[in-house]
């Protein structure tokens, strides 16, 4: 049985399985994320919106999504 | 009386308070609130978005960017680095660079760590942040964060959520006073008059949360606190008059009858 880590990132702090290594651009359009309304870390680093589509994600990567809601 | 507008890193804005989008109880009372408000700048938090409920509305579907000035808060932040990388993530959602800068320091009175936010200042305005910190209503602490560059001050009235109002004008008539960047009122407010108050010591706004989104019927109280600090920032603009012992009479002392 394969290690199922090998080919999943950890998003948003749970495992989430990938496939195989994933254009960032595609990872959003699959989670139905708009660019406009999110911001994006990998492995601590922050994506620019600019560099989505030459971003590779691959496996074992730290991803965070966050988006805004309300707060004081 | 004109009132001039009120200039917040580089942009100018007409209304004067500051209103969160915490604590409604769906998008749709969060924007009623904010239009009875008046309110131009509302604060919003930065949160990891919910991955397995795709259909979710967001906010500023709520909240056009285009019309409001979004301002990202660092709640729940408890050190420099945290509130630094969660300034940064919100700076690259693309509302632009004004972020409320919030360190806590301790989880039950949710007072700031003053260290840790001068601390993060610091890092967050050579960034090219517009840094707007929310701190303890500590005349010097206000000095040195206006020093670091940050666009304004907003020490605190009383706790977060308490609804105590000003605990302490004597120290917010100082820091005023001292002020070169706007001084805001940031927490505590817990009704209209504890707004008028804030504006008639001079301060510059107000930004409240609470005790809007959690009265009793909050489209009112919005409306009220926007009345509130109107009222105030006119009466602080028209000079109120000395405070004196006794009684001086309105009614003209001579002519009376016989």
């Amino acid at each position: 049985m394969p290690d199922s880590s090998a080919t999943s990132i950890t998003l948003n702090g749970d495992l989430y399985p990938l496939g195989a290594d994933t254009p960032l651009i595609a990872l959003l359009e699959r989670l139905n994320m708009r660019r406009g309304r999110v911001a994006v870390e990998i492995n601590r680093a922050i994506v620019p919106k600019s560099s989505y589509g030459q971003t590779i994600v691959r496996a074992g990567d730290q991803v965070e999504i966050v988006n805004f809601v309300g707060g004081g | 009386m004109q009132d001039t507008s009120f200039e917040l890193g580089g942009k100018q804005f007409k209304s004067r308070l500051i209103v969160g989008t915490g604590k409604y109880r769906d998008f749709a009372e969060t924007r009623a609130a904010v239009e009875a408000s008046g309110a131009e700048i509302v604060t919003v938090a930065v949160r990891r978005v919910n991955i397995t409920d795709r259909g979710k509305e967001n906010l500023l579907d709520y909240l056009d960017p285009a019309r409001y000035q979004i301002l990202p808060n660092t709640a729940g932040c408890f050190t420099a680095d945290e509130a630094i990388r969660t300034c940064r993530l919100a700076r690259e959602v693309g509302v632009g660079d004004l972020v409320k800068l919030e360190v806590i320091g301790d989880q039950q009175t949710l007072f700031p760590d003053v260290a840790a936010t001068l601390e993060a200042a610091r890092v967050l305005v050579k960034e090219g942040f517009k840094v707007m910190p929310y701190v303890t209503d500590d005349p010097v602490t206000c000095l040195r964060l206006q020093e670091l560059g940050c666009v304004a001050v907003m020490p605190l009235a009383a706790p977060i959520g308490s609804g105590l109002g000003i605990r302490n004008p004597f120290n917010l008539a100082i820091i005023i006073e001292q002020a070169k960047v706007p001084v805001i009122v940031d927490a505590g407010v817990g009704t209209a008059s504890d707004a008028a108050v804030a504006m008639e010591l001079g301060c510059d706004g107000v930004l409240m949360n609470t005790a809007i989104a959690g009265a009793k019927n909050p489209i009112a109280m919005a409306r009220a606190m926007k009345l509130a600090v109107e009222a105030g920032r006119l009466a602080y603009r028209a000079g109120r008059i000395e405070r004196k012992l006794y009684a001086t009479a309105s009614s003209p002392l001579t002519g009376l009858i016989g």
